[in-house]
């Protein structure tokens, strides 16, 4: 009997059985569509944190104040007032592998245009923060070094905050309140997006920093620095260069531990690709036993099936088909049934992970990739538990086979 | 039907010299063939009787190449079947032998036509043709119009036909029934018996019958009788089955 044949004889004695290989296919679609859907949105999660923090800027270096541990103690960032502008400007002149550096401070608070007003993070930075963070400007100019240098009330906003304060008016040029200091709008931020763990970057304010320490905060020091390295491969040399150079700076002991924290966007990155990474094969994993438990449906469902069609098996075993017959037609049977069920479980899992996806704003992409491997997986489940009963059923003797009631 | 047409052997069909069979029961030897030598020509129609635990179902399996003899040997048309591999034996029983059997035997919720059709399957016969046989064995077995029918929508008669059109598909050597009127009713175990009578007798097939009714194994040329693992008598059958019957 050659494979067509012995295909149609499988799926007729399934049709013929409609209710139990529905359900007995079922099995099979729930593990395929869970493994699918938690790989799809694993993927879509850990898409999204890379692309949050890939926002942050390509080659990106940020430092902090105060150790990521001081004396066994989490002091936490900011804790400590160690960074200065003077920081900032001796990375700038000393470091070669420093393309950018933009000190910044920090602050939350109330802005109000005419009888508009709005709650936003105001950030104080350098000119040349654009650059660092590849955000580019939507409208008008952002502001330059000279603002910086004469403590200029100037701002540029985000798209949120431009979409509270002046609805669907032109901002640039028009006069904000910040903590009742008059800032004048030079630029509207292009749109980023929600990123770096949860924070809306288009709901902020951009000020030059010395503005920000002098005129609202009376602060010198520097709630952190942003540097951009030349190149990818320059990262690394950067953060060496910075970190001798600022223990230099701050006088720290040789053994001593850092007062201030080098966070290194690449390595963020690599490390949370790394945890996302094995977080989705983790789930793939747990939703893979159900798929187990499916299989062992399938072969249980079999053995009943050997056993009730003895009586089949002893007449076509009769009328010539010989062992391998009968084996590819049970293992056809259960083949057929597990990759049904495989291909129902796929388009199942890829409606949920949209759902899913569309429901916790992921960009969930159901890929080629683990679509295939559960293809596969479901055909291995039906060869490898369908083996069994079919090897059984084709080793029956023919003459009890024929006497089975 | 036209039957095999090779002539080897001297027209003899089955042979069966110093054959036996014994089954091991918890170590126990029983013998249910202790030895048995036949010769079956040619488009006889024998057949094989005696009590039950005689020995004529396994020496009917063994026939039906669904056994093996433990000792002797037994020539198919002139090939030594006793030591061959299973799937050596499916194929001897795919091209030479055509079954019939006391409870039909018939796949459930298969239709007539592809119950007849299911050797031909097996050896790898083109669909078109396969139908082609099949329709032409139905119509002659007086079965037309019913080639859709499932073997629960027919009766044991006709079922029993549906069997022997199965049977006569890949034009067999012998065809083997075993009691196949044990699930029927006197008047169709005629019917039945009549359509064998008439292959063997219009078209030359050679048929083997194993039943215990008297009246039934009359309706061979030659009835052997088995006793014990044994032949016990082997006798040319003088009498006119029809006369006898009434018919």
């Amino acid at each position: 009997m050659n494979l067509p044949e012995a295909f149609k004889v499988s799926t007729r004695a399934l049709y013929k059985n409609k209710m139990r290989s529905v359900l007995t296919g079922l099995g099979v679609i729930i593990g395929i569509a869970a493994v699918v859907a938690l790989v799809s949105i694993g993927q879509g999660v850990s898409k999204k944190i890379e692309s949050q923090i890939s926002a942050l800027g390509s080659n990106l270096l940020m430092i902090l104040p105060g150790s990521t541990s001081m004396g066994g103690v989490h002091g936490g960032f900011g804790s400590v007032n160690t960074l200065m502008p003077s920081d900032a400007t001796a990375i700038a002149t000393q470091v070669p592998d420093a393309l950018y550096v933009s000190p910044g401070v920090r602050w939350v608070g109330q802005t109000v245009y005419q009888n508009q007003n709005w709650a936003t993070s105001i950030m104080g930075v350098g000119s040349s923060f654009p650059m660092i963070r590849d955000w580019p400007i939507a409208e008008g100019n952002f502001f330059d070094k000279e603002d910086v240098d004469a403590s200029a009330n100037v701002c540029a906003i985000g798209q949120v905050v431009k979409e509270q304060l002046f609805g669907g008016m032109d901002p640039i040029g028009k006069i904000i309140k910040i903590k009742n200091l008059p800032f004048r709008v030079v630029a509207v931020m292009a749109a980023k997006g929600t990123a770096g763990f949860g924070q809306d970057q288009d709901d902020m304010i951009l000020a030059p920093y010395t503005t920000i320490q002098k005129k609202m905060l009376g602060i010198d020091y520097l709630s952190f620095i942003f540097v951009k390295a030349i190149s990818s491969s320059s990262v690394n040399a950067a953060q060496q260069e910075i970190e001798s150079l600022l223990r230099q700076r701050h006088n720290l002991k040789p053994g001593s531990d850092n007062d201030f924290t080098i966070r290194n966007v690449t390595d963020m990155l690599a490390a949370v690709m790394n945890i996302t990474g094995l977080l989705t094969i983790f789930l793939g994993s747990i939703a893979s036993i159900s798929l187990i438990v499916g299989g062992i449906g399938i072969m249980n469902i079999m053995l009943v099936s050997v056993t009730e069609r003895t009586r089949e098996i002893g007449i076509r075993m009769a009328v010539g088909a010989k062992r391998k017959d009968i084996l590819l037609q049970f293992l056809l049977e259960a083949v057929t049934l597990s990759t049904i069920g495989g291909i129902i479980g796929i388009i199942l899992g890829s409606i949920l992970s949209f759902t899913v996806g569309s429901f916790i704003k992921i960009p969930v992409s159901v890929n080629i990739f683990p679509v295939v491997i559960a293809f596969f997986f479901s055909f291995a489940v039906g060869v490898f538990f369908g083996l069994y009963p079919a090897t059984k059923a084709s080793k029956l003797n023919p003459i009890e086979a024929l006497r089975y009631e | 039907m036209s039957q095999d047409t090779r002539q080897d052997n001297n027209g003899i069909v089955v042979k069966v010299v110093g054959l036996k069979k014994t089954y091991f029961l918890d170590r126990v030897a029983v013998p249910a063939i202790k030895e048995v030598n036949l010769e079956i020509p040619k488009s006889s129609f024998v057949s094989i009787t005696g009590a039950s635990g005689s020995g004529k179902t396994t020496f009917m399996n063994i026939l039906g190449c669904l056994d093996k003899p433990t000792e002797g040997k037994y020539f198919l048309q002139g090939t030594d079947v006793s030591s061959l591999t299973p799937d050596r034996l499916a194929e001897i029983r795919n091209e030479k032998i055509g079954f019939i059997f006391q409870n039909f035997n018939l796949l459930a919720r298969t239709s007539a036509m592809e119950n007849v059709e299911l050797p031909l399957v097996y050896s790898g016969t083109p669909k078109h043709e396969r139908q082609k046989k099949a329709l032409e064995l139905l119509e002659m077995m007086g079965l037309k119009g019913f080639e859709k029918h499932f073997p629960q929508q027919l009766s044991g008669g006709q079922q029993q036909r549906v069997a022997i059109a199965r049977a006569l598909v890949n034009s067999p050597s012998i065809i083997l029934a075993d009691e196949p009127t044990g699930n029927l009713d006197s008047k169709t175990s005629y019917e039945i018996m009549n359509v064998l009578k008439k292959l063997n007798e219009e078209m030359g097939v050679t048929i083997i019958l194993v039943t215990h009714e008297h009246d039934i194994a009359e309706y061979g040329q030659r009835i052997i009788t088995f006793k014990d693992g044994l032949i016990v008598t082997d006798t040319v059958n003088s009498k006119d089955t029809f006369e006898n019957k009434g018919v």
